[in-house]
């Protein structure tokens, strides 16, 4: 038998093992086990408090697990910090937006594209995801001052201009119009032809727009997991969480 | 590639062109002050310019580095010990100079990274550097008497360092400048320093550091290392602040532990109160205008003129919070606007609040 790199087994993308994270005497999410594939599409469900953001916080660096691990490719990520899993090529477009408010739309996209890129090649991708995202009218307004939909826009060109490979978007439709979810759906579909994406949404006609397989989180847990339409058409789903929102 | 839309380059050609017009003002004043001044008036002068120096540390670590670097005196302290121990050791005052900008640098570089690195949130590191400027004058004010040297150099406690040498060209220390050439070399740096960081905030580093004020989590999420940054932003505002110490030194001829005092750093955050938070030519004016105003204040004896300057302060916070600066540009831009709005009828260009920052960001 050969020893040559390819027959080494394949790590997934994204891998977290028994990844705990306590508050005090909470337990925001509980010996998660979660598994994602390279340009794999994944849809993370769940009810207020459930622990999606947390989870996302953990993958990001932005808190550091209190047990458990977690993995993207090779590289163990546990304790690392947010800029290092970043430059490991992850993304995130946060539940809160985070968004440099004193700069413009240009200048917020140009921050994240240039990073350790040539002037040329920033200049490119930052006038590329503008058009892409359709934000090259409003390219020198101030982020602080438009509407929270298009300050979700900006952000996502920041993720999208960083140029990752895994983006983790947490609630992108929140607080956007109809036709703004559609465009959202869109892009994230064209996104995911490259990319590999894990979207949070409490949006049911958005998430079946887009989802493959659905995660679903309930008390820090994961209650179930698979095809979209099994999942959601599954009774505990609907008790913990299709229920308590027609409530 | 697209090209970058004109409204773009429609904000930066008024940018690019207040920045030749800030140089050139201070061109003028630089060669004209010796025509129009007296020797008397351009040793004032050359006081104002130092301190001025000062506040453009202050202005960029606090202002655009979002570092609320509240000891800044240490520093101020630091690069005028630095520069007159050196010189009274070397004659010529070349390498003292330097000194004067590395020590507090190298100073800042040690504090700053256990600050920056050590996780201390941005409260605590206004106390720390206040505490450690305090703790710098009271180290220096016991160094009196005669076992208290460096070199040649008495250090003398509170009584300071006197008769420090003056200027010299490189190579030339038998002939130290007189008032006049010392007022060239001390507005000249600060011109220099002005470009300097205006070019450092216009490159990608300077960008970054201004990314990272605005939002700490997305610059990291990004992949940006805040603590990075924010120690070289403090880094480059220490040496500023030394080589307004420098030009301190210079200006008096001499030194002592009040420049690493409470009232220096709290003066030099007053100074960029009132000129603007946020720009670069706000802490100069307000530096100068300040110390005018103290100097005037003094001239009469009807009201305590620490008094003055705090009713000064508190009408500023009041009414002008965001500072001269920033007021001044916002009311160009409206006057602009207006006059293209009516002549083009096109549409608003929207001056609107924060308008001021925006500029002061691109520019
Ligand atoms: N920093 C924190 N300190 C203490 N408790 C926290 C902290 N962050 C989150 N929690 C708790 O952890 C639990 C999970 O919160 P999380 O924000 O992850 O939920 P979520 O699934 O994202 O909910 P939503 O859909 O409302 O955004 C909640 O009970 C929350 O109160
Ligand atoms: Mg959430």
């Amino acid at each position: 038998m050969s020893v040559s790199p390819a027959a080494k087994p394949l790590r997934p993308l994204l891998e977290a093992k028994g990844a705990t994270m306590r508050f005090g005497g909470v337990t925001a999410v509980n010996a998660v086990d979660f598994v994602l594939g390279e340009v794999e599409l994944r849809c993370l469900i769940g009810p207020n408090g459930a622990g999606k953001s947390t989870f996302f916080k953990m993958l990001t660096g932005q808190l550091t697990a209190s047990a458990g691990r977690i993995h993207f490719r090779d590289t163990d990520i546990t304790a690392a910090h947010p800029h290092e899993i970043a430059r490991l090529g992850v993304g995130i477009k946060t539940q809160v937006p985070n968004v440099f408010n004193g700069l413009s739309v240009r200048e917020n996209v140009f921050v994240a594209a240039g990073r350790k890129k040539s002037l040329a090649r920033t200049r490119a991708i930052v006038e590329e995801t503008l058009t892409r995202l359709k934000l090259t009218e409003i390219a020198t307004r101030l982020v602080g001052q438009l509407a929270h939909g298009q300050r979700q826009w900006v952000e996502i060109a920041t993720v999208l201009a960083q140029e990752p490979e895994l983006i983790l978007l947490d609630e992108p439709a929140a607080g956007m119009t109809k036709e703004e979810v559609e465009r959202t759906a869109a892009l994230i579909r064209e996104i995911n032809r490259t990319h590999a994406v894990i979207v949070v949404e409490h949006d049911m006609p958005f998430i079946r727009m887009i989802a493959k397989t659905v995660t679903v989180f309930n008390q820090g847990r994961i209650l179930i997991e698979g095809d979209v339409d099994t999942v959601l058409s599954d009774a505990r789903v609907r008790d913990v969480y299709l229920g308590k929102q027609a409530a | 590639m697209t090209r970058p839309p004109s409204p773009l380059r429609a904000l930066v050609r008024p940018a690019a062109l207040s920045f030749l017009a800030m140089v050139a003002s201070g061109l003028v004043i630089l060669f004209g002050a010796p025509h129009l001044l007296d020797t008397f008036g351009l040793v004032q002068m050359t006081g104002f310019v130092a301190m001025a120096m000062f506040a453009l540390s202050q202005g960029f670590i606090w202002g655009y580095g979002g570092v609320m670097s509240f000891g800044q005196a240490a520093f101020l302290g630091l690069g005028g010990y630095a520069y007159a121990v050196a010189v009274l050791n070397l004659g010529d005052s070349t390498l003292p100079v330097l000194l004067a900008i590395v020590v507090p640098m190298l100073f800042a570089g040690l504090l700053g990274y256990f600050m920056f690195y050590g996780r201390i949130s941005d409260a605590y590191i206004g106390v720390i550097t206040l505490t450690v400027s305090v703790i710098l004058f009271q180290l220096v004010n016991t160094t009196s008497g005669s076992q208290y040297r460096i070199g040649e150099a008495e250090l003398g406690g509170f009584n300071g360092i006197p008769a420090i040498p003056a200027l010299n060209l490189p190579g030339d220390a038998g002939n130290p400048l007189d008032p006049e050439g010392i007022w060239y070399a001390a507005m000249g740096s600060l011109i220099l320093v002005y470009v300097v960081l205006r070019a450092i905030l216009a490159s990608r580093f300077g960008r970054v550091v201004v990314a990272i004020r605005e939002n700490e989590t997305r610059a990291q999420l990004i992949g940006y290392d805040p603590r990075l940054y924010k120690l070289l932003a403090f880094m480059i505002s220490a040496g500023i602040a030394g080589l307004g110490g420098c030009l301190f030194a210079n200006w008096g001829g001499f030194i002592s532990p009040t420049v690493f005092g409470l009232t220096m750093s709290a003066q030099v955050i007053i100074f960029v109160l009132v000129g603007g938070l946020g720009t670069l030519l706000g802490p100069i004016l307000g530096a100068v205008l300040i110390q005018w105003l103290t100097i005037e204040a003094g001239a009469q004896s009807l009201i305590d003129s620490n008094l003055g300057l705090g009713a000064i302060l508190v009408t500023f916070v009041l009414l002008i919070p965001q500072g001269l600066v920033p007021v001044a540009r916002n009311l160009f831009l409206r006057l602009g606007t207006a006059l293209i709005g009516r002549r083009m009828r096109a549409k608003p260009l929207g001056p609107a609040p924060g308008a001021a920052l925006a500029g002061e960001v691109r520019r």
